[in-house]
């Protein structure tokens, strides 16, 4: 009966100081704490309504009154840039969701029921890890269409893999423990042991994962915004936006830039963050 | 080693037949219909049906499945919607585009970041530690189209130092310029994953046994870290260039519609706007094949460098 | 007076210090330890683990680690020159050349990318600049020495497919390709069957008449010490206790953790009921005693024993013409063991 060693979330306060010593952690950790308070209060940040258009100041540089300057249809680029943020955090933090529950769901059934069944989903998995997550993304949202639903749909299905992965391993050393026998010798479905028993030994650790993938996944969002894939306009998305820089890059240079840089700074708190929580758990760990 | 080579091929067959099965549904997958998803709201039922004979989607489904798979399997992918040339075709014309820049990032991604991930693991804590960690964060941290873009900005409009736009009218390596910001876009991230693992895996192998045994022999420091230390590191790396081809595939796409260069990229973006289905399930396949090709020399390339793989049965 | 066996000598260690930083603070694994090793003789260094004894070795062939290592104070004297101030480079000739080293762990101590063959061989390309041919000509007539059968065919395969005895082999014969004067053996035969210690031990020793070399072997294993040491030094929290000829260390052991140790040995001709193992535990690096070390263990102790650190100094028992050296005033005054 080999035992699973203890996280150090096991151990309360472990992950805590193992996160604080971490100056990185903390610089991750404010940097996306600003961004979801922005997102959250935008209403009462954003200077001007990121829908209004003004065709009088279009393409216009930053200025007093539009800070980040104006888009083509003469909108604010700071306030849809602040709008922009709720897109992102909200499809992001969502397909992570869903990908996380679906993921580890497939990984705990797959690692517990074990046999062919366990070597069918890790052969499927094999061949959806294995395809470019942007080019299934890109796939699965063109054959949905293009809406907000869809697109978290599309990016969730593209980060199942992963999850599923990481909660397969530690199910099968897991269901060799002695409480598990105990619970099947006393008649628990498997249902509940999965539940009770399995889930909340690696809830820690796929949690933690969630942090690094969801970078991946506001990524692949932008991307998909870029190409036209996302919500649709006017709506402002960061990605959306970039595409529109793009599109009138010799004129308005600045419109590209703004957003892009919202991404990077989101992306890298994300990974900042993910990467204090994952090394805090177990330096060894490797996100693949 | 032949022997390995050879039961590397024939696992991957059924990986073959699995992707092309998942892309058989994905494809059929459209919800609504699709001939009219294709020809639009105004188009008359005439022509609806003419397509969906043409496309074969008033077989019944296991039929489609049995000829798709044998269009495939002989080599016929169809006919793109938009341009009427094969799809083949249409493929060829612009993969030496895509071969080229791929390469060119893997050998910026690979160029600069194993050189870099040795010197961090050798120079263990130092500067060149902190610098390596930090260069792969941000590599790491750009989607790449955002480094695209910015990249774009900065040398190409503001600095003047590369074509904005490029034609391809150098040809095929005639544009040395052209090729530098995208391969350099592309590469960036792959040199990021570049460091991180080969920093990883040196680090490990760099405090085996054997290592030490080595300099007890005499071995001096370059030797002791390219033949003794690199060569046993070098699984992990692998994986992760395998691994990371996929990614680099897919980024690619941005690359090249930011970078305006021809490529398998850009004709996903036709196929996608155009409503090319047929385009579009045929370069889903050769990406899919692709993938496969490339696992399987990530494989063969394990044999090369560990014997111990080889030998296992 | 013992006899001036200084010109006889190939390495004059002479009060080394080889420390580690813990901690942020430097301290001190083996401290003022001076050794002399003679030609063609097989030196012994005894101990428990934590003893300093494999840093010893270590030190002399300035294998520690980079960082967080290095050599406090002291001299070793070889061929002429004092290695332990010999810039890394020209260690790096000297490695595997003039001095070589076998290491304890056979499974791990070979690289598992490269034949046995282009292992051996490299040493030999390395130190003699000879062409390749002529390098793996010379490997496999060493396989072919230290008794692997198949040689010629052998020589292409990979560490993985040896055991644990052969590769051992391997390594001996990798060590020997450049007839060192000074072999460096740190625990080799710890890891191997009973069976197999006792092959490899004979063929060091018939390799060490036939070569004509001194060997420093390390080991916490008195049966082999018994076997195959002409002289024994006894290492205790990083210093020489005691230093003799291996009969007079058996028979008229002086120090009390040298007799300790011969105590909890097991020995075919006394029974197992008087065994008796050493009470209490080697002190830590960081918090060493200010008098003699192995005080709080001793059994003979006096006051005067946790003043002063004691000196190694020559007993009166003499036997042939090797001296006898302990480190315990007590004991050298009371005589009587």
């Amino acid at each position: 009966m080999t035992a699973a060693a203890p996280t150090t979330l096991s151990r309360p306060g472990g992950l805590w100081v193992a996160f604080s010593n971490n100056r990185l952690s903390w610089v991750g950790l404010v940097l996306l704490a600003a961004i979801v308070l922005i997102a959250i209060f935008a209403p009462l940040i954003a200077p001007h309504d990121p829908l209004e258009q003004n065709i009088v100041s279009r393409l216009e540089p930053p200025s007093a009154e539009f800070w980040l300057g104006t888009d083509s249809y003469g909108r604010d680029v700071l306030s849809r840039l602040i709008y922009g943020s709720r897109i992102s955090l909200v499809v992001g933090f969502l397909a992570i969701l869903i990908a996380m529950s679906i993921g580890a769901t497939v990984g705990i059934l797959a690692g517990y029921i074990g046999g062919p069944f366990d070597q069918l989903v890790m052969g499927l998995l094999d061949v959806m890890l294995s395809f470019p997550t942007l080019l299934l993304g890109l796939m699965i949202a063109a054959m949905l269409g293009a809406s907000l639903e869809n697109l978290i749909i599309a990016i969730a299905i593209t980060e199942i893999a992963p999850f599923a992965r990481i909660a397969r391993a530690p199910t099968i050393s897991l269901k060799q423990r002695d409480f598990v026998e105990a619970g099947r010798a006393l008649g628990f479905g498997p249902v509940r042991i999965m539940r009770v028993h399995i889930l909340p030994n690696m809830i820690s650790d796929v949690v933690v994962m969630g942090s690094l993938w969801m970078a991946s996944a506001i990524r692949t969002e932008a991307s998909l915004s870029f190409i036209g894939l996302g919500v649709p306009p006017p709506a402002a998305t960061w990605g959306g936006m970039i595409r529109e820089g793009f599109e009138n890059i010799l004129d308005a240079w600045w419109l590209a830039v703004f957003p892009s840089l919202a991404i990077l700074l989101t992306v890298l708190a994300l990974n900042l963050l993910g990467d204090a929580l994952r090394d805090a758990i177990d330096p060894k760990l490797r996100a693949e | 080693m032949i022997g390995y080579a050879i039961r590397r091929l024939v696992l991957a067959i059924p990986t073959l037949f699995v992707m092309l099965t998942a892309i058989f549904v994905l494809v059929r997958l459209v919800p609504g219909d699709a001939a009219s998803v294709i020809l639009g709201d105004q188009a008359s039922e005439a022509s609806l049906r003419a397509l969906r004979a043409k496309l074969g989607l008033d077989q019944p489904i296991y039929l489609q499945y049995l000829s798709f798979m044998g269009d495939v399997l002989r080599g016929n992918l169809g006919q793109s919607l938009s341009s009427g040339r094969s799809v083949i075709q249409e493929v060829l014309l612009v993969l030496p585009y895509t071969i080229e820049l791929t390469l060119a990032a893997i050998a910026v991604g690979v160029g600069l970041g194993l050189p870099l991930g040795i010197a961090a693991a050798v120079g263990r804590n130092g500067w060149i530690d902190y610098a390596a960690r930090l260069v792969s964060l941000i590599g790491l941290s750009f989607p790449a189209f955002v480094s695209g873009i910015l990249m774009l900005i900065v040398f190409a409009i503001q600095l003047g130092w590369f074509p904005v736009l490029n034609s391809g009218d150098g040809g095929l390596g005639g544009g040395l310029r052209s090729l530098a910001l995208p391969a350099f876009n592309l590469g960036i991230i792959m040199m990021a994953y570049v460091v991180r693992v080969t920093r990883a895996s040196m680090l490990g192998v760099l405090s085996e046994d054997y290592i030490r045994t080595a300099r007890a022999k005499g071995v001096r420091p370059v030797r002791l870290i390219l033949r003794h230390a690199l060569r046993n590191g070098l699984i992990p790396i692998i994986t992760v260039i395998g691994l990371y081809f996929g990614t680099l595939i897919g980024n690619s796409v941005l690359t090249e519609i930011i970078f305006n260069r021809p490529g398998l990229g850009k004709l996903i973006f036709g196929a996608l706007n155009s409503r090319d289905y047929t385009l579009l399930q045929g370069l889903m396949i050769i990406f899919a094949i692709c993938v496969i090709v490339v696992n399987t020399l990530t494989d063969l390339a394990y044999g090369l460098v560990d014997p111990r793989v080889k030998y296992k049965s | 007076m013992m006899m001036n066996a200084d010109d006889d000598a190939v390495l004059t260690i002479s009060n080394l210090r080889t420390e580690f930083r813990i901690g942020g603070v430097w301290h001190a694994a083996v401290r003022d330890l001076s050794l002399t090793l003679r030609r063609n003789e097989t030196l012994a260094i005894v101990g428990e683990s934590g003893s300093g004894k494999s840093v010893t070795a270590l030190s002399i062939l300035r294998l520690l680690p980079n960082a967080g290592a290095r050599i406090g104070a002291g001299e070793m004297m070889f061929e002429g020159r004092d290695i332990a101030q010999l810039s890394e480079h020209e260690m790096s000739r000297i490695r595997g050349n003039a001095i070589a080293m076998i290491f304890q762990e056979p499974m791990t101590s070979l690289n598992p990318t490269m034949t046995v063959g282009q292992q051996i061989a490299e040493v030999i390309t390395i130190h003699r600049h000879v062409p390749h041919s002529e390098a793996s000509a010379e490997a496999l007539r060493l396989l072919r020495e230290v008794k692997i059968p198949a040689a010629e065919s052998r020589i292409h395969d990979y560490p993985h497919q040896f055991s644990g005895g052969m590769r051992q082999r391997v390594m001996i014969a990798m060590a020997l390709a450049c007839r060192p004067k000074i072999l460096l053996a740190d625990e080799p035969t710890t890891a191997l069957d009973v069976t197999i210690q006792a092959q490899v031990l004979m063929q060091l020793d018939e390799l060490k008449q036939a070569y004509g070399m001194s060997i420093l072997f390390i080991t916490h294993n008195l049966g082999v010490v018994a076997q195959i040491a002409d002289r024994v030094a006894v290492m205790y929290a990083g210093e020489v206790v005691e230093l003799a000829g291996v009969e007079t260390l058996f028979a008229r052991p002086t120090h009390p953790y040298t007799a300790a140790l011969l105590r909890a040995m097991p020995r075919a001709d006394r029974s197992s009921d008087s065994l008796e193992p050493i009470a209490g535990s080697v002190p830590p690096l960081t918090s060493m005693p200010p008098g003699c070390a192995y005080a709080p263990r001793c059994p003979h102790k006096l006051p005067s024993c946790v003043q002063a650190r004691p000196a190694l100094q020559e007993s009166s028992d003499l036997a042939g013409d090797r001296s006898h050296l302990v480190r315990c005033p007590v004991r050298l005054a009371g005589a009587s063991p």
